[in-house]
């Protein structure tokens, strides 16, 4: 076996390194260019044209327009401001949202808040694999409805819902159509347009830009409250100084992502495959998600008889970096209620492991972690009072 | 802020002790957790001191449960060993957080699993052989048997 000291990051779906050339573009704007937007002189304008182009390149990589394009903080500030922002901005029309059931909880939380706030939330379900039903969709829009909300692919599980369908069901019944798209920008191709969304969350972080940097698509037209309240930065509906270096870095990180954006998608998914068949020839363990409506670079498992967080402890220590939905790691001792949501039980949730793949993961790593994995599963068996 | 465990409960993870079944014990004792799911499983073998007293000759353990759930019941069975039944029973969910040198205080309750899992072991031993039980294991046992009825019924059907 390989030698521990090159560590192995199967987490991209946490989060993803820096790439390098996005270093390189921001760098000049943390001390050189550093200019605030909204001041007139030389500084501040060119800080204001390299926002802009930046946000001319995001814009396109979706096709939506420029203007069509603000920037946060990050995916759970865009998810806050698509759901308050319409809620407070809609109310005259109605008080009612329908989510999923396998949202991000910031969506989710924000939901809580919102139902408390006197709105309405539905949480339409998913079947055994994560899928959302667009009739479900339909059949739960009422005149009150203001806003439907699905996540494009799942953080944990990876599948991809059929947005464009409920696009089109939302576009017929007048509904505003918001996706969360912080696993899928960058990363599947997204037309605005032809999938009928009104409002699209993605995030830097995810997509080899850096922290701190997001955005929220907002359809021309589109009745929307701000958060924030100030001086008025990203034409009234986000007031803070601009992030600029960030929004050069997240500008760079979309044009590489789009430019490699097919070459990339299938040799993920031959690493996923790969992955996948492996595994599941181990005994006792099962494929969360669906087989092929799913993220280029996700993978979710659960074992029988051995718990999630001790798997990826063990996992750590042989050098590779995943994730868990058991209630052990999580702070609440719950299990991941998304995995719950397609009808794993408890103790089968306990056992979960999620390994996410990114630009920087080789077939080597693949082949290292394929042989750690069974005797590592192995160990933790014969510890387990279940076999 | 300091990393969710500390150097010794990983390396104990890494290679934890007595681990795995003991043929034919003379006590076992079942201990779930109804909030996270761990299931923990102690086997003990009973026999005899110098002076006569009964101690724990041999203890293993079996674990379905996170990194804390599998060291607790290694630091256990390292605590009890050779202990005498009644020095066994004196042990505290402070004992087993002190000898690992600290557990996040979410993880507190597998502590508390791993002393339970113990005491039903011992619990166990003396009610086969129809040995006198004190009165606060009599309570204790209770306690730990409403939450070990309601594990086992989830887990039925694993």
């Amino acid at each position: 076996m390989a030698k521990r000291n090159k560590r192995i990051y199967f987490d991209y779906a946490a989060t993803t390194p820096v790439d390098s050339r996005v270093i390189k573009a921001m760098l000049p704007y943390f001390n050189k260019k550093f200019g605030n937007t909204m001041s007139i002189h030389s500084f501040g304008q060119e800080a204001k044209v390299a926002l802009e182009k930046s946000r001319e390149t995001i814009a396109k990589t979706i096709k939506a327009k420029t203007e069509e394009i603000f920037f946060t903080s990050s995916a759970t500030e865009s998810n806050n401001f698509a759901l308050k922002g319409i809620a407070f901005a809609n109310k005259n029309k109605g008080n009612h949202i329908i989510i999923s059931q396998i949202e991000h909880p910031c969506i989710e939380e924000t939901s809580r808040w919102l139902e408390r706030q006197g709105f309405e939330v539905t949480r339409v379900s998913v079947d055994k694999y994560g899928l959302v039903n667009p009739k479900e969709i339909r059949e739960a829009i009422k005149k009150e409805t203001i806003l439907v909300s699905v996540i494009h692919a799942s953080n944990e599980i990876g599948t991809i819902q059929p947005i464009a369908e409920i696009g089109k069901i939302c576009k017929e019944k007048k509904v505003y159509f918001h996706t969360d798209c912080a696993q899928t920008f960058g990363k599947i191709p997204i037309d605005v347009n032809k999938l009928n969304i009104d409002l699209l969350t993605a995030s830097s972080h995810k997509m080899y830009g850096p922290k701190g940097v997001a955005l929220l698509f907002i359809r021309q037209g589109v009745k929307i409250e701000p958060l924030l309240h100030g001086g008025g930065q990203e034409r009234g509906l986000r007031s803070s100084t601009v992030n600029v270096p960030l929004i050069i870095g997240f500008a760079k990180a979309c044009e590489i992502c789009q430019k490699e954006m097919e070459k990339e998608i299938k040799r993920l998914e031959g690493l996923r495959n790969k992955i996948i068949n492996n595994v599941l020839k181990i005994e006792g363990v099962y494929l969360n998600g669906h087989p092929t409506k799913r993220l280029p670079n996700n993978i979710n498992f659960w074992f029988s008889f051995i718990e999630g967080e001790s798997l990826a402890i063990q996992l750590d220590l042989k050098g590779i970096a995943v994730s868990t939905g058991s209630a052990c790691s999580s702070f609440k001792l719950e299990p991941s209620p998304v995995l719950l949501a397609i009808g794993l039980k408890p103790q089968q949730a306990h056992g979960s492991l999620r390994i996410s793949l990114g630009r920087q993961t080789t077939e080597k790593e693949v082949n290292y972690f394929l042989k750690a994995l069974p005797q590592i599963i192995k160990k933790l068996r014969d510890i387990s009072v279940f076999k | 802020m300091e990393e969710i465990y500390n150097k010794k409960v990983i390396k104990l993870f890494k290679n934890p002790h007595n681990y795995g079944r003991i043929k034919n014990p003379d006590g076992v004792g079942r201990v779930g957790n109804i909030v996270c799911g761990d299931v923990m499983q102690l086997y003990i073998k009973v026999g005899k001191n110098k002076k006569g007293e009964e101690i724990l000759k041999d203890i293993k353990f079996e674990t379905f449960g996170c990194v804390a759930a599998i060291v607790t019941s290694s630091i256990i069975t390292d605590l009890a060993k050779g202990k005498t039944i009644k020095k066994a029973l004196e042990i505290t969910k402070e004992n087993v957080i002190d000898s690992l040198g600290g557990l996040p205080k979410v993880k507190y309750h597998c502590s508390v699993l791993s002393v339970d899992a113990l005491v039903e072991a011992i619990y166990n031993y003396l009610s086969k052989n129809k040995k006198e039980i004190p009165e606060e294991l009599q309570k204790r046992h209770k306690r730990i048997e409403r939450e070990r009825k309601e594990i086992d019924k989830r887990y039925k059907n694993f």
